[in-house]
């Protein structure tokens, strides 16, 4: 079985990804070294901070530039932001920039950690989703606000693995069964994986993708890196497809100590 | 339970604790404090020690490991803009003091003025700017601020400012006219030497600028911006006071990043010789241990260091550097040449060491492999109030 023809392929507000794996454009030594990575992961979702975009010359921008909107969703995101307001603000500026009325909805009111605050992020979903945006937000690993999400009409929710940029893996591994085994909605799990092998366990588990930023941006190699996520993510998802054995706790005995009981 | 204020914890940690602990360092304090992820008082005070320069090279490694990690490879462009250099305080370090001897030409800048020098600097590509005045609140007001700072947002993405210790209400009002940083040096956190060094004026009110970055933290502002100016007194007790200082508005100020800065003092009037100059070694060691005690803050490098020492400095932790800068009112344009013949030139606060243009440091960034970031600025300064 190949991933041609996965049955169940990722769909995200009625549009399909062939790629389960996102990339981040942030903190990259230079434009080409993410044009590289973006080249070898094959990705089609990527990821863009617009308060890191010169609004005053958008065409002049270098991240904007080697990224091309015919074989990439390009999907702005409102990092930086505090506030439900400030989000909305930064998604329509997005728009207005002419980027499709998408959103990666970002809002972290503690600059060191980056973490999602959960009532501002569902205030602007409100907010967004109400004013036609296709909303997709970071969440913590919380599987009740990813229902709530869900029910007002978010296209996925994004919970973290990990502390954004902190390469741990998957901390909330338990949390994010449960999303997973809940939601109706696409599961993406977003920051904190710092290693392909993450990114695997996170598909093998049952997640619809994976956004990757600082472990492929931080890289050496930033092709090579980005080609083993891709790699990962695609195995990853093999596995889940193929039925992944349950892990047991516990040996099977050849030799069951009850077995004299189904004898006669 | 509400935080201790800040004067609290430093009459916690005096001098005399400080240097007792720096006097009982071990060896294996230092190796430790490298391989801890959150550090105490007592980890950073090894790493600053004599004692750790042995390990400097470590502790460098470390800096860049963690400063990728959660920066990447990117330095962010700033710019200085100075509005003026009238002041009414007498700091004896400062050639913008009234009595620092020097007779070249005080002037604050016009509106006309400053969008001339806003254009100037932004045809650079300048996109983050800092806006600077001397200590002398009846010349360059809270309104003329206010002022400076909304036309200043017409022309860059971010705009900060490095200006007199104010009262809540008054960064409240910089915030809405779209202010998103106060950089706010202590000087010196030792008292006895901040009452030698300032010898008249409203900054000779220690504790009045002691809590001004926290008031600036509550009227809203999003970046707060620390330091000590580094000569002025023995910094193993001074850079610790930082810590501390940073520490503290991180958790009473949680909304708000908190910056450093590491300006290294040296050229000072003819009238006051330096008392404790910092060596290259030092600030090496100082810029890398904070960065391991202070993993996610913005570091930030002016142009007091020579071309050199900044491009060496880049991996080890600095995350933005200024670039072009002239620390002149107008030095940008309106008084870019030496004025006309026979006129005193413009009095500039300090000679700068790194003079190359725009262009030339961001070629020296991209040469080390690192991305030149123009743009940086934060969401809550697009919503306006006034």
């Amino acid at each position: 079985m190949d991933l041609s023809n996965d049955s169940n392929p990722l769909i995200i507000a009625g549009r399909r990804f062939k790629s389960r794996l996102m990339i981040g454009t942030g903190k990259f030594p230079s434009p080409e070294a993410l044009k590289l990575a973006i080249d070898a992961s094959e990705t089609e979702i990527v990821t863009v901070a617009i308060r890191r975009v010169d609004l005053k010359n958008p065409e002049k921008d270098s991240i904007l530039s080697v990224l091309d909107p015919k074989k990439l969703l390009i999907l702005p995101n409102t990092s930086g932001a505090k506030t439900a307001e400030e989000a909305l603000k930064i998604a329509k500026i997005a728009r207005a920039m002419g980027l499709e009325p998408w959103i990666k909805l970002e809002i972290t009111p503690e600059p060191n950690y980056l973490l999602p605050d959960p009532i501002e992020t569902l205030r602007a979903a409100e907010m967004l989703i109400k004013e036609g945006f296709v909303v997709l937000p970071y969440i913590q690993a919380d599987p009740i606000l990813a229902k709530k999400l869900e029910e007002i009409g978010t296209a996925t929710v994004m919970p973290l693995g990990a502390p954004i940029g902190s390469n741990k893996g998957l901390k909330t591994k338990e949390m994010i069964k449960i999303i997973i085994e809940q939601a109706n909605v696409p599961v993406v799990v977003d920051a904190g994986l710092g290693a392909p092998s993450h990114a695997a366990e996170a598909m093998e588990m049952g997640a619809d993708a994976v956004l990757v930023n600082t472990a492929i941006s931080d890289a050496q190699d930033h092709g090579l890196m980005a080609k083993a996520f891709k790699l990962a993510t695609e195995a990853g998802r093999l596995a889940y497809l193929a039925g992944l054995g349950p892990q047991r706790d516990f040996a099977e005995a050849s030799s069951p100590l009850t077995g004299f009981l189904f004898k006669h | 339970m509400k935080p201790f204020s800040f004067n609290e914890i430093l009459k916690e940690w005096s001098a005399e604790r400080i240097l007792e602990l720096y006097s009982k360092i071990t060896e294996e304090d230092i190796l430790t404090a490298l391989n801890k992820e959150n550090l105490f008082i007592k980890d950073l005070i090894a790493l600053l020690s004599p004692s750790a320069q042995p390990h400097l090279e470590k502790i460098a490694q470390k800096a860049h490991k963690i400063t990728r990690q959660h920066f990447g490879r990117t330095i962010s462009i700033y710019a200085p803009l100075y509005l003026s250099n009238h002041c009414t305080s007498d700091c004896i370090y400062c050639f913008f003091s009234p009595r620092s001897g020097i007779k070249e030409k005080r002037v604050t800048l016009t509106f006309n003025e400053i969008e001339e020098e806003c254009k100037s600097l932004s045809s650079k590509g300048i996109q983050t700017v800092l806006l600077l005045t001397g200590d002398a609140p009846k010349i360059a007001n809270l309104e003329y601020l206010a002022k400076a700072t909304h036309l200043a947002k017409k022309y860059f993405h971010s705009v900060s400012l490095e200006v007199y210790a104010m009262e809540e209400s008054g960064y409240a009002t910089l915030v809405e006219h779209g202010a998103e940083g106060i950089t706010l040096y202590m000087e010196t956190y030792d008292k006895e030497t901040y009452d030698k060094v300032h010898l008249f004026g409203k900054k000779k009110d220690y504790f009045f600028r002691l809590h001004a970055l926290e008031r600036a933290g509550r009227a809203g502002v999003r970046k707060l911006t620390c330091g000590v100016l580094l000569g002025l007194s023995d910094w193993h007790c001074d850079v610790i006071w930082l810590a501390l200082h940073a520490k503290y508005l991180q958790k009473v100020c949680w909304q708000s990043t908190i910056a450093l800065s590491f300006p290294r003092l040296k050229h000072t009037p003819p009238r006051f010789q330096l008392p404790n100059p910092v060596s290259l070694n030092e600030l090496v060691q100082i810029i890398v241990a904070m960065r391991l005690f202070l993993p996610y803050s913005p570091f930030n490098l002016s142009t007091r260091e020579p071309a050199e020492v900044r491009d060496h400095l880049i991996p080890l932790g600095i995350t933005s550097m200024s670039a072009g800068s002239s620390t002149r009112p107008g030095g940008y344009s309106v008084y870019k040449t030496s004025s006309d013949e026979g006129e005193k030139p413009v009095l500039m606060q300090f000679e700068i060491d790194d003079t190359r243009t725009v262009d030339e440091v961001v070629e020296a960034i991209k040469r080390r492999n690192y991305d030149p970031v123009w743009v940086d600025f934060d969401p809550g300064s697009l919503i306006e109030t006034k």
